[in-house]
């Protein structure tokens, strides 16, 4: 076998890993917290890259989009939470899923309105734009680098975020017990509205650097969506560390799947997902129970 | 399950013989339209089984309905309907049996992924492997009307009226088998499992298995709705079985109402009435359609079905 | 010979153990109370012998088989009922569905399933045995039932299972005194025909109804033996009837 691209496509698996780590997050915290489904996650993810084709094509300084995606993400996500989930917590599964089922369409039309349906590339920034020699032979984009190190970085942010803030481990503990919220006598409200908050800007930001290398189409939020809730079913619902190596894992998997399996590779994921559920339905990383 | 009163069962047949009468008086698009309507409420019907029945919310429905619909495809054609729709059937069921057994290990927001996920395998399945003639589907022969070696030759001019007796035929039998199934034991069990799963097991019931029963069963329905999508349409592509397509149904769903076995019948004939008068307003269909959905979650919880005179509680 | 018997059984939730070494013997006739402080264990020992919970080890037998690890629908298709000490009924549904329900619950084989429900006799007869039997008449939805109602509609429930065991977890709690009063009769017959566990705080009660008793404190056996043997204990006595005497 090619060494060299066997590594490049772990790499690559380890920067896909990371970035849907980065929407996953979001969605296992906003369901293990508030109990509500966010189908539109993926439409967060969508619209953090088309923010940086829009950034890249207008100013040509795609770096810009990072912090708008971060900000606006905020924003977005504040408003969705207190104008809209807000309502929904208590609301069957149903409502919630029809909910968020409208909202991907709204998105989805408002950028087609907007921006019209067509594929577009979005060009590297030029600062990024070479290869860095990791062997003689074999080297490796230094966007996807950057993009791998971003994501560490938000990843050890978060990690840092939840661990060692007061704030941080009232989201953990209602994430895995949301009755705790209420014991801990916490505001509620305002746990709710930082961890949509924030979880939306995860998304978008992820969105936002996956833009260079996947080019932004329709409907791209959706795939993102669906192989996340693999990752957050494999990794157990409200566990950041579970999310974190099974997205890892995920994304390792359907990397070397698609560059190895071609013939099924749309399906290893889905059959991972299986064996999981045969083994261990609460997912790997479930706390215990 | 609220199954129709008397009032409301007349009501619900004097809309049927509206449809069946179709053919003297409405244009030929709407009758095709009409089978659009039909076919849909056959397969929220079966999705009602799983969400109004046991409470179960699946994201994969559409994937027996796909199913359902290539079995047409992948039968040899020339094939009778009176052995492609029992095909159709049993195929839905058979991939409904593993996809229920890993998901109802699960419950809840677990569930509604994991069906969504396995929806998704089924939908590549066919969108990625040359098994469904390719991803942008491709045209079927219709399966001959015969049943039990009665063949019945049906003129071209007139294939839309007949397709529509057909599927209005199947919907009331598919209608009437539910609403037997939800007065036996097995059906008040289910509804004891949607309204307190946990209780029922400390009762004695193996409630995954009778959901998983629930589960192959309405994977089977949904195959027949899905076979008649494709002899009405004569196509099947992969979007059949596409996750948008089990929204919708489950829209049509809460639409009608869940707590109303109705419900989804009512429910999709608003549906795509709704749909077809947002095609005179703008071409912008999505932007109608979130509206809907928008509109119906935060205005309707309870759906149409509190319209018709109610019957009698299933469960009492 | 003794209907149920437990043989240490513990259970562990990460480093606490709520349930830890517990053994008892409960024969067909015999009324048997498990007392102790909050957080004794007690309800924990209820969820390991319904098969709610799995036992992280020991052994429970019903009836001689060994069942332990069983699901808790299978426990309960073997001859286990229970009641819960949060009112746990199907709250939608009519006083007369739950029990009818329950009573169908009784060797559901699928053989059975396609029965019109209003044409199985079975299931509605038994039902009414077991409302009559806890004197529960009331209709409607058992969401609208007063508080005293729904214990009793929890333990018609359990009876209408036809259980040998019953598991009964605070049937008394927030019950009035009067309503208290005839439930007391009713756990003393209903010993006659089962094997009954009872967990219960109010100790007048208990001391007047139990034929033999389990102390439980921090998850242990303190002692166990008749209603007599315990009032006479020095360990019970200090650790846990103190406060009264």
């Amino acid at each position: 076998m090619d060494l060299s691209g066997l590594f490049a496509q772990v790499l690559n698996g380890l920067q896909y890993g990371l970035l849907l780590f980065l929407i996953s997050s979001g969605l296992t915290l906003i369901f293990g917290v508030m109990g509500v489904i966010n189908l539109a996650h993926g439409s967060m993810f969508m619209i953090g890259a088309y923010l940086a084709y829009v950034i890249a094509s207008l100013t040509g300084a795609l770096w810009l989009a990072l912090p708008l995606a971060v900000l606006g993400g905020l924003a977005m996500g504040a408003a969705l939470e207190a104008g809209l989930f807000r309502r929904f917590y208590k609301r069957e599964h149903l409502d919630q899923v029809l909910l968020t089922f409208a909202l991907i369409l709204l998105f989805e039309e408002a950028r087609s309105a907007m921006l019209g349906n067509d594929f577009h590339a979005v060009p590297v920034p030029a600062i990024l734009d070479f290869s860095v020699p990791v062997t003689a032979e074999f080297a490796y984009s230094a966007y996807r680098l950057a993009v791998l190190v971003v994501c560490l970085f938000v990843a050890l942010l978060m990690f840092l975020g939840i661990e060692r803030t007061r704030i941080g481990s009232a989201v953990r503990a209602a994430a895995e017990k949301p009755e705790m919220v209420d014991l801990l006598g916490l505001d509620a409200r305002r746990i709710h509205l930082l961890v949509f908050a924030v979880g939306t800007a995860l998304a978008m930001l992820a969105g936002a650097l996956a833009a260079p290398l996947q080019s932004v189409y329709p409907n791209m939020g959706e795939s993102f969506l669906i192989i996340c809730f693999v990752v957050v079913v494999v990794g157990g619902v409200g566990s950041i560390a579970g999310a974190f190596w099974a997205a890892l894992l995920i994304g390792l998997v359907d990397t070397l799947g698609k560059a190895y399996l071609p013939e099924i590779a749309g399906l290893v994921v889905y059959l991972l997902m299986a064996g999981v559920l045969l083994w261990r339905p609460s997912g790997l990383f479930a706390p215990g129970r | 399950m609220l199954v129709a009163g008397r009032t409301g069962t007349l009501l619900l047949l004097l809309g049927a013989a509206v449809v069946a009468s179709m053919p003297w008086w409405a244009s030929s698009y709407h009758l095709q339209l009409a089978s659009t309507a039909l076919v849909s409420a056959m397969f929220a019907l079966s999705l009602q089984l799983l969400v109004g029945g046991a409470g179960m919310v699946s994201l994969g429905h559409a994937a027996f309905f796909g199913v359902g619909a290539y079995a047409v495809y992948l039968l040899p054609p020339g094939l009778s309907i009176g052995l492609t729709l029992p095909a159709a059937a049993l195929l839905a069921g058979v991939a409904a049996l593993p996809v229920g057994a890993l998901s109802l290990r699960t419950r809840g927001f677990f569930f509604l992924m994991v069906t969504l996920a396995f929806g998704q395998m089924l939908f590549f399945l066919f969108h990625d492997t040359p098994l469904g003639g390719g991803k942008d589907g491709v045209f079927v022969t219709r399966p001959a009307f015969e049943i039990f070696g009665l063949l019945w030759e049906v003129p071209r001019r007139q294939r839309a009226q007949v397709l529509l007796w057909v599927n209005l035929g199947l919907l009331i039998a598919m209608y009437a088998a539910l609403a037997a199934l939800m007065r036996t034991l097995f059906g008040h069990a289910l509804l004891g499992i949607r309204a307190n799963e946990d209780r029922m097991q400390a009762l004695g019931y193996d409630t995954r298995r009778i959901k998983l029963v629930a589960f192959v069963i309405a994977g089977a329905l949904a195959g027949i709705s899905g076979h008649m999508w494709a002899m009405t349409e004569a196509f099947v592509n992969p979007e059949f079985l596409s996750w948008h397509r089990s929204a919708e149904a489950l829209l049509m769903v809460l639409l009608g109402g869940i707590g109303a076995l109705h419900g989804p019948i009512l429910g999709a004939f608003a549906y795509v009435g709704l749909g077809e008068a947002a095609t005179l307003i703008t071409e912008r269909q999505r932007l109608v359609e979130g509206l809907v959905f928008l509109a119906v979650v935060l205005l309707l919880p309870k759906g149409l079905a509190g319209l018709l005179p109610r019957g009698k509680e299933g469960g009492r | 010979m003794s209907a149920l018997e437990a043989e240490a059984l513990t259970r562990r939730f990460g480093g606490l153990t709520a349930v830890a070494d517990v053994s008892l013997s409960i024969a067909v006739g015999e009324l048997h109370a498990v007392i102790g402080p909050n957080g004794a264990g007690k309800s924990t020992l209820v969820n390991l012998l319904s098969g709610t919970l799995p036992p992280s080890s020991g052994r429970f037998r019903l009836g001689g088989q060994d069942v332990t690890g069983w699901p808790s629908w299978r426990l309960a298709q073997a001859g286990i009922g229970r009641s819960f000490q949060r009112t746990n009924v199907l709250r939608e549904m009519s006083v007369f569905e739950n029990v009818r329900l329950a009573a169908q619950a009784a060797g559901f084989a699928p053989g059975l399933w396609l029965r019109r429900a209003k044409r199985a006799a079975a299931p509605i007869e038994a039902a009414r045995a077991a409302l009559a039997r806890v004197g529960l008449e009331r209709e409607g939805i058992a969401g609208t039932l007063s508080h005293g109602e729904l214990r009793l509609l929890e333990i018609a429930m359990a009876l209408a299972t036809h259980p040998r065991v019953l598991l009964l977890d605070e049937p008394l709690a927030g019950m009035g005194p009067e309503e208290g009063e005839r439930v007391a009769a009713l756990l003393k017959e209903l010993a006659r025909d089962h094997a009954v566990l009872l967990i219960e705080h109010d100790m007048d009660f208990v001391f007047a109804v139990a034929d033999s008793m389990t102390v439980m404190v921090d998850g242990r056996v303190l002692e166990q033996g008749t209603p007599t043997a315990i009032r006479a204990s020095d360990a019970v006595r200090e650790a846990y009837l103190g406060t009264d005497a």
